[in-house]
C-alpha cells in the first residue's frame, strides 16, 4: 500500500503585487515524515508556509491538507483545518504577558473539556517533552533563545496535531542548541508520529532531519529540485542546488 | 449506547460513538473474585477520546470504587500523552481506593511513550497557579523602592535631556533634522485638525453657558472677554496639552518601547549614538515649535466658537465682539498661554520618552508604558498649571 499524502500541493502560485515570487510549485507530504522546505533568501519559503497555513492566499493552485483545500476554504473551514496543525515560529510568539503554562495551556483549554487538574498535567507533560520541567512559572522573557523555541514547541503541539510546521527553526540558535532541537524533532516525530513541515537554509539541521526535500530558487520563481537530501547533494545536475549544499559563493 | 452490562453485572464495555456491531469495544472492564479490577483498552489512546474515557470511567468508579487496579495495555496501538492522562487519572482513582495500580503488557512503542513522558514521576499534583503574593508591608516596600526608583530614573533622564540639549545647541549640525521636521508634521499638521475643532467647540459651549447669566443683565459683550480671557491663559494651552499628550505623548512612549524591545534602541547605543539624542531631541525640539502654535491656534479658534453664538444668539456684531476681545486681552495674556504650552510640550516629551524607555518585557510593557504615558502628562500639565497660577496670582499682585 502506498503512502498516504498528508499535504498535496498542486501548481502553487504566489506573489506580491505584480511580482511572482514561485509558480508551478507542485509537491506531497507524506504522513508520518518529516519534510523539509529549502532555499536561498528571498525565494519564498516563508511565503510558501503562509499560503500552507492558511495565512496567505495563493494567486493559483490549490493546497489540500489532510483531505481539506486550504486555498479555497471559508473561515469555518479553515478553522477545522488549523485545528489539526500547529505552528513554530521563527520568534516563537509566545504571548508576553502569560507563564509558560499559560501558554501552553491556552489551546487546551480553548478546545478541550478536560478539568484545570487534568489540563495542568498535560501542560507538565508536555513541558517535559520540550525539556522545561520547572519552567512552568516563567515568563517568556525570562527564557534563553533555545528555551523560548521549545516553549513555543510545547504551545504548537498542545493539542497533538496532525502536522507541525516549523519557520526556522534553528534561526538564532547556537550549534548544540540548535541540534538539542533536532533531536527532539525527530524524537517527537519517531514517538507521536507527528508529520512535520519546516523551512530552514541550515544544511546540519536537514541532513540530521530531514526525510525528504524541496528546494526553491529565486531565479527560477519555482522548484528545482525534490527528494532525500542526500541523494540531492551527491547526484543533482542543477548548479544551484550543487552549490547550495557545498556551500559556495 | 456508550455502555453495555451483562446479566452478570461484572463487565462493563465501552463502545462509545462505534457501531455496536463493531465488536471491539475502546475498553473493558472485568472485576475477579478477590475484588480486583482490569482495565483492557483497545486501538488508540489519543486527545480523540482521553477527555470521554477520563469522564466515563470516573463516574463508573465513583459508583463502583475499586480494590486493586490493572490496567491491560496488550490491543493499545497508540499512546499519546492525552491518552497517559487516563491512565494518570485511572492511578488516582486506585490510590484514592487504597488499592495498588499495575500496567500490564505495555508494547514496546507504548513503554517507549511511557519512558518519554517520565510516567512514574507524573503524579505530583501539578500547580501553575501564580507565585503566592507578598505580604501587604513587603509589597509596599517594594512598591516604595520602585517609586523611588523611578524617580531617580526620571531625573537621570532630565539630566540626559539637558546634556544632550547642550550639546544640540553648541553643535547644531548634529541634529536631525529630517526627524525634527517629520515630528513637527506629526505634532503639529496632522493635530491641528483635532486641536481647531475641539477649542472651537469649547468657545462655542463656553459663550453659550456664559451667555445665559450674562444676559440677565445685559452685559452680553462681557462673553468676548470672558471667552477670550479664559482660552488664551488657561483653557487654550491646557485643552491644547492634553490632545498633544493623547496623540503624540503615547505615540513617543509606544515608538520608543517597541524600539526598546526589538532592541533597536541598544542597536543605536553599539553603532556609538546617543539614543536620546537621537530619539528624544528631535522629538522634543518639534514639540517645543509645535505645541505653542497650536496654544495660538486654539485660542483664535475659541474665539471664533464664541463669535459665533455672540453673532447669530445674542445680537452682538461681529466687529463689536472682537473689539471686545481685543481691548480685554493683553500681550502679556497670549504671551503667557503661549510659554505654558511650551512648559507643556516640555512634560510631555520628557515623559512620553521616559516611559518608552523604562520599556521591557513584551508587547503588554509596552500598552503599560502608554497608558502611563497619557495619564502621567496630564497629571503634570494640570499640577503645573495650577502652579502657574499661583505664581501668577502672587507675582502680579
Amino acid at each position: 500500500m502506498g503512502r498516504k499524502a498528508i499535504i498535496e500541493v498542486k501548481d502553487l502560485e504566489a506573489g506580491y503585487d505584480d511580482a511572482v515570487i514561485f509558480r508551478h510549485v507542485t509537491f506531497n507530504v507524506y504522513e508520518g515524515e518529516i519534510f523539509v522546505i529549502l532555499g536561498g533568501s528571498g525565494c519564498g519559503k516563508s511565503t510558501l508556509l503562509k499560503s500552507m497555513i492558511g495565512l496567505l492566499r495563493p494567486r493559483a493552485g490549490r493546497i489540500m491538507i489532510d483531505g481539506n483545500m486550504v486555498s479555497t476554504e471559508d473561515e469555518d473551514g479553515l478553522k477545522k483545518i488549523l485545528e489539526k496543525i500547529g505552528v513554530l515560529y521563527q520568534s516563537s510568539a509566545l504571548f508576553g504577558s502569560m507563564t509558560v503554562a499559560q501558554n501552553v495551556s491556552l489551546p487546551i483549554e480553548e478546545y478541550t473539556s478536560l478539568k484545570k487538574d487534568a489540563v495542568d498535567m498535560l501542560v507538565k507533560m508536555k513541558l517535559g517533552l520540550v525539556n522545561l520541567d520547572g519552567y512552568g512559572n516563567h515568563l517568556p522573557s525570562e527564557l534563553s533563545g533555545g528555551m523560548k523555541k521549545r516553549a513555543g514547541l510545547a504551545r504548537a503541539m498542545a493539542l497533538n496535531p496532525k502536522i507541525l510546521f516549523f519557520d526556522e527553526p534553528s534561526a538564532g540558535l547556537d550549534p548544540i542548541t540548535s541540534a538539542e532541537l533536532d533531536n527532539l524533532l525527530l524524537h517527537l516525530n519517531r514517538t507521536l508520529g507527528t508529520t512535520m513541515v519546516i523551512v530552514t537554509h541550515e544544511l546540519d539541521s536537514i541532513f540530521t532531519v530531514a526525510s525528504r526535500i524541496i528546494m526553491l530558487d529565486k531565479k527560477a520563481k519555482g522548484m528545482i529540485a525534490e527528494g532525500d537530501p542526500r541523494y540531492l547533494r551527491d547526484h543533482s545536475q542543477n548548479a544551484f542546488v550543487k552549490q547550495f549544499f557545498n556551500r559556495r559563493a | 449506547m456508550p455502555f453495555l452490562r451483562d446479566i452478570m453485572g461484572k463487565y462493563l464495555i465501552h463502545y462509545g460513538e462505534r457501531s455496536i456491531k463493531d465488536l471491539t469495544p475502546f475498553y473493558d472492564i472485568t472485576e475477579n473474585a478477590q475484588g480486583g479490577t482490569t482495565i483492557r483498552f483497545h486501538g488508540r489512546m489519543d486527545s480523540g477520546n482521553a477527555g470521554s474515557f477520563m469522564e466515563d470511567l470516573s463516574r463508573y468508579f465513583s459508583e463502583n470504587p475499586p480494590g486493586n487496579l490493572a490496567v491491560d495495555l496488550e490491543d493499545v496501538t497508540y499512546l499519546d500523552d492525552f491518552g497517559t492522562l487516563v491512565l494518570i487519572e485511572l492511578r488516582k482513582i486506585a490510590v484514592k481506593a487504597n488499592g495498588d495500580f499495575e500496567l500490564l503488557h505495555p508494547g514496546e512503542k507504548i513503554r517507549d511513550m511511557l519512558m518519554f513522558l517520565r510516567f512514574d514521576s507524573l503524579f505530583k499534583k501539578t500547580s501553575f497557579e501564580k507565585k503566592r503574593r507578598q505580604g501587604v508591608f513587603v509589597r509596599l516596600g517594594e512598591k516604595t523602592f520602585d517609586i523611588f526608583l523611578d524617580l531617580k530614573y526620571a531625573v537621570s533622564f532630565i539630566g540626559a535631556i539637558t546634556l544632550s540639549l547642550g550639546y544640540h545647541l553648541t553643535h547644531p549640525k548634529a541634529l536631525r533634522t529630517e526627524d525634527t521636521l517629520e515630528s513637527m508634521q506629526k505634532i503639529g499638521v496632522d493635530g491641528l485638525p483635532i486641536v481647531a475643532l475641539i477649542s472651537f467647540l469649547m468657545g462655542l459651549i463656553m459663550a453659550f453657558m456664559s451667555s445665559v447669566q450674562l444676559e440677565q443683565f445685559g452685559a452680553n459683550i462681557y462673553v468676548a472677554s470672558l471667552v477670550g480671557l479664559s482660552m488664551t491663559r488657561e483653557l487654550g494651552p491646557i485643552m491644547t496639552a492634553i490632545i498633544v499628550a493623547g496623540r503624540s505623548g503615547s505615540a513617543f512612549a509606544a515608538e520608543i518601547g517597541t524600539m526598546k524591545i526589538s532592541e533597536e534602541v541598544d542597536a543605536l547605543f553599539t553603532m556609538g549614538f546617543d539614543p536620546v539624542g537621537f530619539l528624544v531631541i528631535p522629538k522634543l525640539i518639534a514639540a517645543l515649535i509645535m505645541v505653542p502654535i497650536l496654544t495660538l491656534f486654539s485660542d483664535i479658534f475659541a474665539i471664533a466658537g464664541g463669535l459665533l453664538v455672540g453673532v447669530f444668539m445674542l445680537d452682538l456684531t461681529a466687529g463689536a465682539y472682537v473689539a471686545q476681545t481685543i481691548n480685554t486681552l493683553t500681550v502679556f495674556d497670549v504671551f503667557w498661554g503661549v510659554l505654558k504650552g511650551g512648559i507643556f510640550a516640555l512634560l510631555i516629551t520628557w515623559v512620553g520618552c521616559l516611559r518608552g524607555f523604562q520599556v521591557s518585557g513584551g508587547a503588554a510593557s509596552v500598552g503599560q508604558a502608554t497608558t502611563s504615558a497619557v495619564v502621567s502628562s496630564i497629571f503634570l500639565i494640570i499640577l503645573f498649571d495650577s502652579i502657574f497660577s499661583v505664581v501668577l496670582r502672587y507675582t502680579t499682585g
